[in-house]
């Protein structure tokens, strides 16, 4: 049986509720972090369990904590990055909407760990349903002493709030996020200096995904070393898959990294198979951005071997052949999707999250939606392929922040491995679906 | 502090620490010297959001001799000590820029045959030395209307970069900010929401500043081709500001008052609307002789030492 | 809410919840509280944002009215023309699209008399296409207000319609109450 850290409770009734999330072993990792660890010895077991942000970057979270300036004479905040607007990815939702005392307890240990007094969870304001499930949560914790002033009488205190987004995904982006916490607009800022040296309010501030968070007391209470013995190679512990599309058994589904993409993709453990039979065509696997994967290259790495749901494996080949784990946000097509229509709705979906602050993001996303739309629409020619390509290549790399690679990389893959779609388009005039 | 060695195209400058790789290549001048459309050193917190002055860093530093993995930012990247930055040797800097440049243009309206910056514009400038040959697409523009922000200054939107300037010479250099960026992304506007005017002593440095057609002078508009007019410094005992600026003359007529730009087509000193709108009489001036005026401009090709009939006196 | 000469002004209960949201935020950073605000303050006006609700919100946080501008403008979830009493959003991302969102999209079209950006003549609902709501497991997907509406078909959505209708919905309810 694979492990389950993160979904092990999350069919018991009434999680969301204090006692019955303490009954089944909750808090416990504020009550050894606090009373037998030093801040320090958080840090380090992070360091050791190899967890990387669940976000979508994968950068190693104890790393991450390492940079802040803890001499800052400054106040340091944690920050939980819970604006989950990536297409394909719809795991944190559940988390705080389930199971919200996982996360607190996680942003409590990660607080403390970092020195953190103050601590926000920016949450995307169309999840506003969540926030007020989360608030609760908070109260609760409030009530029985595990936030607020002296937490079990260790001297350490925390303050927690929720603050909504308002309809933006860039603020997923960490300085984009901060901006926006400050009560502006969501232009991401320009790097360096970096949030663990001037993050929210010019103050040292570390930003981690909300499943990076969740993961934090299961890690406290087992050890960083037992976390590290899950998973494969770099890639250790467990992680959430959002998986959707076309397949029998859409939903969220907590995985050991090492997991054969096949058996992710045909077992009736996890998606099921492709529905109604049909054949696979393609996978996006980790979020919108990251580049799609014909039926071939995503059970089979191009020497042969079989891909596995790690940050290695998916990657393997590089963008010629491979692609990412990003933020696990499984988007499977059956052989009756159109692959220019599905990059016209991500290609439109990043013209509108697009800033707008630089000139390659802002003119190119809208410059590329409007060369799709047309081939989709039966007026593309030829060269408009050619052009999409020379676009994307000028417009990734060149950008304040990564959404302008997150744009880019969708309209290069996709035509990368099925060129042939786009120019029966062309041919016929028309979409041939 | 021990100065920094940096190389920009194989010549080699010496830099505090704190110093860009923007101003270090301003520091040797000349071809090495990238681009700046929204850059601006008089503004704090400018810069990074054109993307002209990408450039390549093929080594980090001296510590660290590793490149930079993406081309940066020139003006909002620090130097480190020897550290090797390419602009106009390298290829991909080249190639991204005829890019960026094609991004800026994309939107843009290409009035210049009716727009009062032509000659001035560094929009044009760049198009002219990175531009594509033939036009890409021929996708519909977004287009807005021209309006009036107060009675001086004309916004012409379509012409805009969105390089955010002028919003921060109004949070930087007035008392109080009505316009800003509205919007998001591509439909992103300089605006100020419901019709207000821009209205404070010294509102009319955003035109200085702006560095193509967007916010003009309504002084001045379609009162003559920038490039038939004579710039003379010029200055005025003045309460509000140094009272230092540049008379743009034709004859004997003062048809436009601007601050005093640098080769990188900055200000010296920012100065006050009187000065600029209120004072277009050459007997409110005193004349200190002819204005050089360098690199982004036809008009220094227009040489002259005197105009008949204008007393000048040099400063001491 | 209460309105003299045009002025919007919250009651006291809004102004309670106002102020224990700034004080979420250090002392002089009460701008932090503005996406926060704003929500209430559209829930509290038919569910937009007036310019004179926009300088009401500029006045409670001590802020420039463009700072408001900016920032309403730049979050989709605000809206800065007057809506319907139901806002009905419907997300046509990828994940959604290959689940039908079109299908959907079009049924509501059908049955409302409306293409998204529309608001019925009766001022009862408006349609809206949206981004990814982070629901694509459970796709197609509308958001109401603060309901999500998931697994979507025709029929769900005839009943949903027919339901909203007889209880004149109103999807602009203050978020935090």
């Amino acid at each position: 049986m694979a492990t389950k850290i993160l979904l092990n409770n999350i069919e018991v009734p009434g999680l969301a509720d204090f006692q019955v999330y303490r009954k089944l072993g909750g808090y416990t990792a504020v009550e050894k972090a606090l009373k037998t660890l030093t801040p320090d010895d958080v840090t380090e077991e992070v360091k050791k369990s190899g967890l990387k942000g669940r976000g979508g970057a994968g950068f190693p979270t104890g790393m991450k904590w390492s940079f802040i300036d803890k001499k800052s004479e400054k106040a340091k905040y944690l920050v939980c990055n819970y604006d989950e607007s990536e297409p394909g990815t719809f795991k944190d939702r559940h988390i705080g909407q389930l199971n919200p005392h996982q996360l607190i307890e996680g942003m409590i240990v990660g607080s403390y760990a970092l020195g953190a007094t103050t601590a926000y969870i920016y949450i995307r304001g169309e999840l506003f349903y969540v926030l007020r499930i989360i608030e609760k949560a908070i109260a609760e914790a409030y009530q029985n002493g595990f936030l607020g002033e002296n937490i079990l009488g260790s001297g350490y205190s925390l303050n927690l709030y929720c603050h909504p987004g308002a309809g933006a995904y860039i603020c997923g982006e960490e300085t984009a996020l901060l901006e926006s916490l400050e009560g502006k607009r969501g232009n991401p800022r320009i790097k360096p200096p970096f949030p663990a040296i001037v993050g929210l309010y010019g103050s040292p501030t570390v930003v981690n995904n909300v499943e990076t968070i969740a993961t934090l007391p299961w890690i406290v209470n087992n050890g960083g070393e037992s976390y590290a013995a899950i998973g494969v190679g770099n890639s250790k512990g467990t992680k959430l898959i959002s998986a959707c599309g076309h397949i029998n058994k859409p939903g969220i589904y907590e995985i050991e990294l090492g997991l054969p993409v096949e058996e992710f993709i045909f077992s009736d453990e996890y998606c099921g198979g492709i529905r109604n039979g049909n054949k696979l065509k393609a996978v996006v696997a980790g979020g919108s951005s990251v580049p799609i994967l014909p039926a071939d290259l995503i059970l089979k790495t191009a020497a042969g071997e079989p891909r596995l749901m790690s940050y290695e494996s998916l990657a393997e080949g590089g963008f010629q052949t491979g692609t990412m784990l990003g933020s696990g946000g499984f988007i499977v097509m059956d052989h009756t999707a159109c692959i220019v229509k599905n990059l016209l709705t991500f290609a439109r979906f990043y013209r509108h999250e697009s800033c707008g602050q630089c000139s390659p993001c802002r003119e190119g996303t809208s410059w590329m939606e409007k060369i799709l739309m047309r081939i989709e629409g039966g007026q593309g020619t030829m060269k408009d392929i050619d052009l999409l390509v020379d676009i994307a290549k000028h417009v990734e790399g060149n950008t304040i922040c990564p959404l302008g690679d997150a744009a880019a990389w969708p309209v290069a893959s996709a035509i990368r491995h099925f060129r042939e779609e786009f120019e029966e388009h062309v041919k016929l005039q028309k979409c041939p679906f | 502090m021990p100065l920094l060695k940096v190389t920009i195209d194989n010549i080699e400058v010496e830099v505090e620490a704190g110093t860009t790789i923007m101003n270090a290549a301003r520091k040797i001048g000349g071809a090495v010297v990238p681009p700046a459309m929204c850059y601006y050193s008089k503004l704090e917190g400018s810069g990074g959001k054109c993307r002209t002055c990408l450039v390549k860093v093929a080594q980090g530093s001296a510590k660290d001799p590793r490149p930079m993995p993406k081309l940066v930012a020139s003006c909002r990247t620090m130097v480190q000590d020897g550290m090797v930055v390419q602009n106009i040797t390298s290829p991909e800097a080249m190639d991204s820029r005829q890019a960026i440049t094609e991004f800026l243009l994309l939107n843009h309206p290409l009035d210049c045959p009716v727009c009062d910056q032509a000659g001035e514009c560094h929009l044009q400038d760049l198009s002219y030395v990175h531009g594509l040959q033939e036009t890409r697409t021929d996708e519909e523009r977004r287009t807005f209307k021209p309006i009036d922000i107060g009675d001086k200054i004309k916004l012409n939107m379509n012409r805009c970069i969105l390089c955010y300037r002028c919003v921060m010479v109004a949070d930087q250099i007035t008392d109080k900010r009505v316009h800003g960026i509205l919007g998001r992304g591509d439909h992103s506007e300089i605006s100020t929401h419901i019709l207000k005017a821009v209205d404070n002593d010294f509102s009319g440095n955003m035109i200085d500043v702006c560095p193509v057609g967007a916010l003009t002078d309504n002084t001045f508009r379609f009162k003559s081709r920038v490039w038939f007019t004579k710039p003379f410094d010029a200055h005025r005992e003045c309460t509000k500001c140094s009272g230092k600026v540049v008379l743009w003359m034709k004859s004997n007529e003062v048809l436009r008052v601007t601050g005093r730009k640098d080769k990188y087509g900055e200000v010296e000193e920012f100065i006050c609307n009187d000065c600029r709108f209120d004072y277009k009489e050459l007997k409110d001036w005193t004349v200190e002789g002819p204005r050089t005026i360098e690199r982004h401009s036809v008009i220094s090709q227009n040489h002259y030492e005197t105009v008949a009939g204008i007393s000048v006196i040099a400063p001491k | 809410m209460q309105e003299k000469n045009n002025i919007p002004e919250f009651n006291r209960e809004t102004l309670d919840l106002v102020d224990q949201i700034i004080k979420r935020y250090p002392a002089g950073r009460q701008k932090s509280a503005l996406l926060p605000v704003l929500h209430i303050a559209q829930s509290e006006n038919s569910g937009w944002l007036s310019p004179e609700m926009m300088d009401y919100v500029a006045s409670l946080l001590d802020i420039q009215p463009i700072e408001v501008y900016e920032v309403a403008s730049f979050y989709s979830m605000y809206n800065l023309k007057p809506v319907g009493n139901c806002v009905i959003e419907v997300c046509h991302t990828g994940p959604c699209w290959l689940n039908g969102a079109e299908k959907i999209i079009a049924h509501f079209e059908a049955r409302l008399g409306i293409k998204p950006g529309e608001t019925t003549a009766d001022g009862k609902f408006t349609l809206k296409t949206v981004e990814c709501l982070a629901a694509c497991g459970n796709a197609p997907v509308i958001q109401v207000g603060q309901e999500y509406h998931e697994n979507l078909t025709a029929e769900k959505v005839d009943n949903l319609l027919e339901q909203w209708k007889r209880e004149n919905k109103v999807s602009h309810t203050n978020p935090y109450l």
